[in-house]
């Protein structure tokens, strides 16, 4: 008989990935920006995959040199994986660098968050946005996306615990300062939030965070945040619900 | 089996050293044969605060590495024939604790001991991991101060997830409060934390209050456990504290601070 275990395998996947879209050559801006949303969810960039776009800049004429900015993102700890809407140039760079080029399809499929965030954000870019990071699906083969299943958490989170969840984040005990919760759907927090809350990190701005008592250091939707410092005295020690509406944080109590 | 309980905190200098010494002597006054670790090595205070440093031989990382038996290491204490310490080593660096190591002499102690206290370095390194890794119960050792707090929230976040028992999925570290070094006048003058303010953060089993009190520097200075000074309130505090833990339920003290003659006259507090 002969050996049938197999020696490979092609199997066809969806996964996640953010596209870095560029709309300056400006690095010393670019690298400043960067660390200004790293800061947001050190965590959730780290060692992340990343897709650099640079048809908004190729559409302003802006030059830009793709090694360098390959560079640049791999210092603050992303990994490039491709380039699209790049010019012969800087093709030629990424080839170099061994990134595949132009090669992510994209679906037409409306349930595929991120997709209707791109186009937001390529058509009408928040107020001169210099970087803009979208988590958008990557689908090399069409196959519908399976609903992530939403993550239950009974324990108290405590400074300097991290939480993701793929789908909806649904807390009962008190979330402390220094902790961080992050989903890619809605968070509910049926207690004090202190710390950190981050709904539809991958670009879902339909995403919503709940919860009991908000005291929070900081609550994002979609990457649009709030800091402590910014939260109305108002709101701040109520039940409220947190979500975006025409591009705006709203902060409304829940009645 | 033993029950091992480590003493935490997170913050430096918060009373870690002076419970661990306390309780150990408490839990060993009321009949437990009860063993006390130093885990801060390179410091050596344990002995110190137990009177015990003359009689120091040989230490943990001697047993650890089996240079002497934990027989001939382990020292009895003096005024208490059930109370043994294990006392740190002052020559070697952290990284001589081992994670078999320390297993095996927690093992070989459970096998003969009730209770097995381990006295935690500050900080949130190796030798504070390794003296929570195996525990049953912690005491959370918090000052009334912001920073402390936080501390003290980040090692339970530790206790919870990086524990003997949260990497077999057993039932948790059963977690309590020890408020130290209280001063209720202070948090009167809004200068300290109140305890609601504690554990509206903390929100965790209170074990006590100890208040802040010279017995406790005189105490240590004499080499004897202020749980044996029956008349000061530090000692007092921790009396109610191990009654608490092994099950007697006794109503909390030295919140409203000292108690005023007039008060002590008419009995009660308001
Ligand atoms: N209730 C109290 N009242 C007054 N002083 C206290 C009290 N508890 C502790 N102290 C003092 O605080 C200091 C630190 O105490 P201790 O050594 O027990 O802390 P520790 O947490 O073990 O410190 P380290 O983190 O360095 O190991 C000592 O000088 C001690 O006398
Ligand atoms: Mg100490």
């Amino acid at each position: 008989m002969l050996n049938t275990s197999p020696i490979l395998e092609f199997k066809s996947s969806t996964f996640f990935s953010p596209i870095l879209i560029l709309y300056t050559n400006d690095m010393v801006a670019i690298e400043q920006m960067l660390h200004e949303k790293i800061n947001l969810a050190p965590d959730f960039f780290k060692d992340s995959p990343l897709i650099i776009d640079l048809r908004e800049l190729n559409k302003l004429n802006l030059d830009l040199d793709f090694a360098q900015i390959a560079q640049l993102l791999k210092r603050t700890g992303f990994f490039p994986v491709g380039i699209r809407g790049g010019n012969e140039q800087q093709n030629k760079q990424a080839r170099a660098l061994s990134l595949p080029i132009d090669t992510v399809r994209e679906l037409g499929n409306p349930i595929i968050i991120g997709e209707a965030q791109k186009q937001e954000s390529i058509q009408q870019p928040p107020a001169q946005p210099e970087v803009v990071i979208v988590k958008e699906s990557v689908q090399p083969t069409a196959i519908p996306p399976v609903p992530a299943a939403s993550v239950l958490v009974t324990q108290p989170i405590r400074s300097g615990q991290r939480i993701y969840s793929s789908g909806d984040l649904i807390i009962l005990s008190q979330v402390s300062a220094g902790a961080e919760i992050m989903a890619e759907g809605n968070i509910h927090v049926y207690n004090t939030l202190r710390g950190r809350a981050l709904a539809g990190v991958h670009g879902n701005t339909a995403a919503r965070i709940f919860c009991f008592d908000l005291q929070a250091e900081l609550v994002s939707i979609a990457g649009d945040y709030k800091t402590s410092e910014d939260l109305n005295k108002q709101t701040y020690n109520n039940p409220v619900q947190v979500y975006l509406q025409n591009h705006a944080l709203i902060i409304k109590e829940i009645a | 089996m033993a029950r091992i309980i480590v003493v935490t905190s997170g913050k430096g200098g918060v009373g870690k050293t002076t419970t661990s010494a306390a309780i150990a002597m408490g839990l060993a006054k009321k009949g437990h044969k009860t063993a006390v670790i130093d885990f801060d090595v390179g410091l050596r205070n344990l002995d110190l605060i137990l009177g015990c440093e003359r009689r120091v031989v040989y230490d943990f990382i001697n047993v650890i590495n089996g240079e002497a038996s934990l027989n001939q290491a382990l020292i009895r204490d003096k005024n208490c024939n059930l109370l043994y310490i294990l006392p740190a080593s002052q020559t070697r660096d952290k990284d001589a604790l081992t994670h078999e190591g320390v297993g095996k002499v927690l093992d070989e102690l459970s096998k003969d001991f009730q209770y097995i206290v381990c006295d935690s370095p500050a900080g949130i390194e190796k030798g504070a991991n390794l003296a929570l890794y195996f525990a049953d119960d912690a005491f959370v050792v918090t000052n009334p101060e912001i920073s402390s707090v936080r501390d003290s929230d980040r090692m339970l976040g530790i206790l919870s997830s990086k524990s003997r028992r949260a990497e077999r999925n057993e039932e948790p570290i059963k977690e309590y409060l020890l408020l130290t070094r209280y001063d209720a006048d202070r948090v009167k003058l809004g200068e300290m934390l109140s305890l609601e303010d504690v554990q509206e953060i903390l929100s965790l089993e209170l074990l006590g209050i100890i208040p802040e009190s010279k017995s406790v520097l005189s105490a240590s200075n004499a080499g004897i456990p202020v749980i044996l000074d029956e008349k000061s309130e530090a000692g007092q505090a921790y009396a109610d504290i191990v009654a608490r833990y092994l099950g007697e339920t006794l109503p909390h003290r030295f919140i409203d601070g000292k108690q005023g003659f007039l008060r002590r006259l008419f009995g009660g507090r308001k």
